[in-house]
């Protein structure tokens, strides 16, 4: 499987088809996750601010998968040589990015007027900081190198260094204490309905991204090839 | 069920909270879809040039 797509040309083809049903089905979920997420009730203690937990929890989830499978292909990438490892952890560290920069936001307008602060150094805001921070530096990293391959060995390197984080942003509530609240989320089915609903459609939404990215990734490693082909400086 | 859309002293932080998610993934799905369109439209061009040449 992963060598019958490790050509670009045909994992573009294979997958084109799925891309509109993607985009379909997230649509859906997110119409219906957003019905769920006002027609549910407010939390007797919390009040309307546990609706924020619908974007900021599945943000929080996707953001840590998100550098997981960085990993995972930065791993294929140094060891196995995958034509499109490099490519593939590339399209998908600015929407991991986007999804822990929204994750860090939403999580400090929920907290500010549930603690009273906006933000606390505790371990889990703290990590997941860092791991924002992991994000950008891939980021930065990448687009800083000019030669591709040694562009793509020096950020699969860094990828999976963070890796290190991904632990600790989830054992951080237990681990030390501080504002944040612990892992389990202790709630009836009124509630957990729509965070299971919008966690799909976060999926869904990632999913499609990450073919239309690794896409534009494929297109434009295809015309540089073409490009040193004719000679072209 | 009806929906509740008065989220009351915090209508800032809940609005402000989905306002943001739905800006920044709108803004994503917008760049990437672009830059997607972009070097396709720059492939083809060159395809053609190289084509024209020989």
């Amino acid at each position: 499987m992963f060598s019958f797509l490790a050509n670009p040309e045909r994992f573009s083809r294979v997958t084109r088809p799925l891309r509109p049903w993607l985009a379909g089905l997230c649509a859906l979920c997110l119409l219906w996750g957003l019905y769920l997420a006002f027609a549910s009730p407010e939390d007797y203690q919390q009040g309307d601010t546990v609706r924020i937990m619908y974007v900021h929890v599945p943000s929080a989830w996707m953001g840590l998968l998100i550098y997981a499978l960085m990993g995972v292909a930065s791993f294929f990438g140094l060891i196995f040589r995958h034509a499109l490892a490099d490519a593939a952890a590339k399209a998908m560290a600015p929407v991991g990015a986007v999804f822990t920069g929204l994750a860090l936001l939403t999580g400090a307008l929920w907290g500010w007027p549930m603690w009273g602060t906006p933000w606390q150094w505790d371990g889990r805001m703290t990590s997941e900081l860092v791991l924002f921070l992991f994000y950008v530096a891939y980021i930065a990293l990448h687009a800083s190198i000019e030669d591709e391959t040694r562009a793509a060995r020096m950020s699969a390197i860094l990828a999976l260094v963070g890796l290190v984080n991904l632990p600790i942003v989830h054992y951080s509530v237990l681990w030390w204490n501080g504002l944040h609240q612990g892992n389990r989320i202790e709630t009836t089915g009124a509630i957990l309905w729509p965070l299971f609903v919008m966690t799909a459609a976060w999926h869904l939404l990632f999913a499609w991204l990450f073919l239309v990215r690794l896409d534009a990734e494929i297109l434009e490693r295809r015309y540089r090839a073409l490009r040193a082909r004719l000679n072209y400086q | 069920m009806t929906l509740d859309l008065d989220m009351g002293k915090y209508a800032f932080f809940v609005w402000g909270s989905y306002g943001a998610t739905f800006a920044a993934l709108t803004a994503l799905v917008v760049v990437s879809l672009r830059a997607q369109a972009a070097r396709r439209r720059r492939l083809e061009a060159l395809r053609q040039a190289a084509e024209d040449v020989t």
